[in-house]
């Protein structure tokens, strides 16, 4: 596995990438405004994507951008969708493997979140939606331990609310460990956030604030 | 290793959003305390929260807890100019109360309470929901929360408008976006790796 500290200097920024910032616009100021947090943003996407040796768990680099290239392609954020899937191109995905991810980003798409809450005066508001599995031919692709991420993955970009230790059995019993379990819903989870500051930055970058000027805009 | 998830059957869940201090209970074993590292030290950033179940579960991939935890800090608790930190917690509340994590609200609405003096407010965002009328300012930075925080995503320019109108410069907008995205990562983990307690006698 490759050093992350090695890295840092060499791989862009992804947030920049993602949201066409260069060093010197407007949003650059404002990103560097909370340095630790631009920083911090970055070395996350590292540790979860080029993680520093002896790695914990036994969670492979392939399975890493698998579950990232369908979880981005579930939010339909077509940047952050496009880096995903050119990434498991580039980590040399197994012949097949990338249209089967293409393929369940369709299946699986959904809008959310939904889910339940524990029965009480919240259950008014429960909210039912799609329970996804991956479709059979896929499965056969993906194999039972990468099959049961995306099933969870969904489950946590779609309908947290509904997670439950049943859901973290089913990953058990497909060969992910607890260590295993702790990375996949981090990477999961830091995407759901990365991708919501590429989209709130893209708005911003999109939609400047006028210049201070008396002049009437035509 | 045995890796089984832990069940609390005997667990009184909370049935409803609350200020009130809340506890939380693994699904998945955290490291015991007495076999951390230094590597799991550097994760956990600050040495107490070694005392915490969350945080020592997170703590089987260190590294990425230390970043994450670094973000947080920065994007909640850097005083320097930007939205107040009344508002970052708003948004983490609000964020919390759309995606439906009880235990996450809690926490981040009694923050706000205490940073804002509008407990009442507050509370009304728990109680109604991200459609409560908590005045212009409130409900621009809660809509847009909400907004970003639903998937795929219904932020866009009209939110950004609403921020503007009332107030925000492109320094607190960036604060609001960057707090409700943050809370799209907590929320996920803290709804997924356990369950919420109420306090005995709470």
């Amino acid at each position: 596995m490759t050093n992350t500290l090695a890295l840092q200097g060499t791989v862009p920024d992804v947030i920049d990438l993602l949201v066409g910032i260069r060093p010197g616009d407007a949003l650059d100021t404002v990103r560097r405004h909370r340095l630790q947090a631009r920083t911090h943003a970055h070395t996350s996407y590292l540790a979860l994507f080029a993680p520093t040796a002896p790695v914990p768990g036994s969670v492979t680099l392939a399975e890493r951008h698998a579950v990232a290239a369908f979880v981005a392609g579930l939010h339909q954020q077509p940047e952050a969708a496009g880096f995903y899937a050119a990434a498991l191109v580039a980590h040399d995905a197994p012949p097949g493997l990338t249209p089967a991810i293409a393929a369940e980003i369709a299946h699986g798409a959904a809008r959310g979140p939904y889910g339940r809450y524990p029965a009480g005066p919240l259950s008014a508001e429960d909210a039912e939606g799609p329970v996804y599995r991956v479709a059979p031919t896929a499965r056969a692709v993906l194999g039972a331990r990468l099959s049961a991420a995306l099933e969870h993955a969904n489950l946590l970009v779609f309908r947290p609310r509904d997670a439950s230790p049943q859901a973290l059995q089913e990953l058990l019993n497909a060969g992910w460990s607890a260590t295993d379990i702790v990375i996949l819903s981090q990477l999961v989870a830091f995407l759901s956030f990365q991708i919501r500051v590429v989209v709130g930055l893209r708005a911003l970058a999109a939609h400047p604030a006028l210049p201070q000027t008396t002049e009437v805009q035509p | 290793m045995s890796d089984t998830p832990l069940t609390h059957p005997d667990n009184q869940e909370p049935t409803a959003f609350t200020q009130a201090q809340l506890e939380w209970l693994p699904w998945l074993a955290p490291l015991p305390e007495d076999e951390l590292t230094d590597r799991h030290y550097a994760g956990l950033v600050d040495a107490a929260r070694a005392k915490s179940p969350y945080f020592r579960l997170l703590a089987r991939d260190p590294d990425t807890l230390g970043a994450r935890t670094r973000t947080d800090k920065d994007i909640f608790y850097n005083p320097d100019a930007g939205l107040p930190r009344a508002e970052r917690e708003l948004s983490a509340t609000a964020t919390s109360r759309f995606n439906g994590c009880i235990y996450c609200a809690s926490v981040h609405a009694r923050f706000a309470s205490h940073f804002s003096h509008r407990e009442g407010d507050v509370q009304r965002l728990l109680d109604e929901g991200v459609s409560a009328d908590l005045g212009p300012r409130w409900n621009a930075i809660v809509a847009a929360s909400a907004a970003l925080s639903a998937t795929p995503s219904d932020f866009g320019p009209e939110h950004i408008d609403g921020l503007r109108a009332v107030g925000l410069d492109d320094y607190a907008i960036a604060d609001a976006l960057q707090g409700a995205a943050f809370f799209n990562w907590a929320n996920r983990l803290m709804l997924s790796l356990g369950e919420p307690q109420l306090q005995v006698g709470g």
